[in-house]
């Protein structure tokens, strides 16, 4: 996937769990779950959606890699 | 004949407006049928009725009424055949389930997939219809499953008012300024603070603290978690309540109802979960009978009733049934919590963010994942001596987190 199809899916999925939370607002480097208010339900739902977007499985050992869009960004894009 | 009445969906609620019939008069309706969807503090909410037989003599829509007023009419099989008499209002015994008391007999199926037929609106997005007198039913929601999220309201804003139809079972000159499902953070508010204000003038309570050693819940959690999509990973949470849950069913004397000067225990654990709103405001709904469910179907209802309880969809027996209420701060909240007991219960449990902690172990300090469990308690059903015998209940259910 590319920066740009991640970003949207990011958003697509976030706009399920949160839909009053607007992804441009948040900076790259800056914590998802506190920048949109996002509790241990929320971030497994976001991770389920960006694992079946993706077709990548996510281990919850890499939960912190994608706490941030720039992580969801590299670790996508592998 | 029977009456359908204004449920009580929780100690809080003193009146709520039917928005929807999901019925129409003649129509056959079963117990446990969604019938209306009825407008409160808590947002829109699907009420079921514990009837059988005929309905009929439907309240019109849009009608602010106080709980236990009469919204219809059941006439059962048995008189199905007789000529329809006129609705006697007033001396008909109830035959209608108290709506203070668990319905423990009713077919709670807890597992039903949320209903997809009806609207999904984000709570901001309602609160703002509500404020541009927009009904959301008018809207094309983007969110998920068709949700009407808060950049739809405001899209439609800019639109003519006067192109959006009206919803197909609202009678628009009754209620142009009420869109369905309005939900009202101010309202919301000032009932959570008139229970709570009602729980600290009337309710003994007492406190107790301890600190448990999650450790191997931790691992075993992890253990589970790593050979599985992330669909099917459970989270903490799932386990503590589990663990409170099988606690609360052998300590009877803290899940239950304190009516009229006496408690009531009730046998089947209906855990009150409670859920944050987006926007604020909080809601307990009840997960029936927690105690026998296991972990991935406790997980499935959950997700499902955060999905609801946020979006829109809970029913009217979540909100009138728990039997005590637990509240989980997850992975973000503080190190511990004291609750204060929702009313006519007598006990909240609550459960602060795992930590890790140095912890003794063996005579050795060790890093371990640890969590703060509190239990506020009704000190005219019980005492701290009881109330530390269900604390260590849990602390050993989580000892041993594959009898979960």
């Amino acid at each position: 996937m590319n920066a740009t199809e991640i970003h949207a899916l990011a958003a697509e999925v976030l706009a399920g769990i949160a839909p009053e939370a607007d992804l441009s607002t948040v900076r790259e480097q800056e914590d998802l779950r506190e920048a949109l208010d996002l509790d241990s339900m929320d971030f497994l739902n976001f991770v389920t959606g960006l694992s079946q977007g993706s077709g990548m499985p996510i281990p919850e050992a890499d939960y912190p890699e994608i706490y941030t869009l720039a992580g969801i960004l590299r670790y996508l894009a592998r | 004949m029977a009456d359908f009445t204004m449920p009580a969906l929780g100690a809080d609620m003193e009146t709520g407006t039917v928005v929807e019939w999901k019925v129409r008069p003649g129509d056959h309706v079963r117990s446990g049928d969604v019938i209306a969807v009825v407008e409160t503090h808590k947002g829109a909410i699907d009420v079921e009725c514990f009837l059988d037989g005929t309905i009929d003599d439907l309240v019109p829509l849009g009608q602010e009424l106080p709980v236990d007023a009469v919204l219809a009419s059941v006439r059962g099989p048995e008189s199905a055949a007789a000529p329809a008499a006129p609705a006697p209002t007033t001396s008909v015994p109830p035959a209608a389930l108290p709506s203070h008391l668990p319905v423990a007999e009713a077919p709670t199926a807890p597992m039903h997939p949320p209903t997809s037929h009806r609207r999904k609106v984000s709570p901001a997005a309602r609160h703002h219809t509500q404020a541009l007198g927009i009904d959301p039913d008018t809207l094309s929601g983007t969110g998920v499953e068709g949700a009407v999220t808060l950049a739809d309201v405001a899209r439609s804003a800019h639109a003519a008012p006067t192109a959006a139809p009206a919803g197909p079972s609202i009678t628009p000159a009754n209620t142009p300024t009420r869109p369905r499902g309005g939900f009202d953070p101010d309202q919301m508010r000032r009932a959570i603070a008139a229970a709570m204000g009602r729980s600290k003038r009337e309710i003994p309570h007492y406190y107790l603290r301890s600190t448990i050693s999650f450790a191997a819940a931790q691992s075993w959690l992890s253990a589970w978690n790593r050979t599985r999509e992330p669909a099917e990973r459970l989270l903490p949470a799932v386990l503590l309540l589990k663990a409170a849950a099988k606690a609360l069913a052998q300590f009877p004397q803290f899940n239950g109802l304190y009516v009229d000067g006496q408690f009531q225990p009730a046998p089947p654990v209906h855990l009150g979960w409670a859920i944050a709103l987006r926007g604020g405001g909080l809601v307990a709904p009840a997960i029936h009978h927690a105690q026998n469910l296991p972990l991935p179907a406790l997980m499935d209802a959950l997700r499902d009733l955060v999905q609801r309880a946020r979006a829109g969809g809970l029913r009217s027996s979540e909100l009138s049934d728990p039997t005590v209420t637990v509240t989980s701060l997850g992975d973000r909240g503080a190190d511990e919590v004291l609750g204060v007991i929702y009313p006519p219960q007598v006990a909240i449990l609550g459960f602060g963010r795992i930590v890790e902690r140095p912890w003794v172990v063996q005579g050795q300090v060790l890093p371990q994942a640890v969590v703060s469990v509190s239990l506020a308690a009704d000190h005219r059903v019980s005492d701290g001596h009881l109330g530390g015998q269900l604390l260590a209940a849990i602390d050993s259910a989580l000892q041993s987190p594959d009898t979960l």
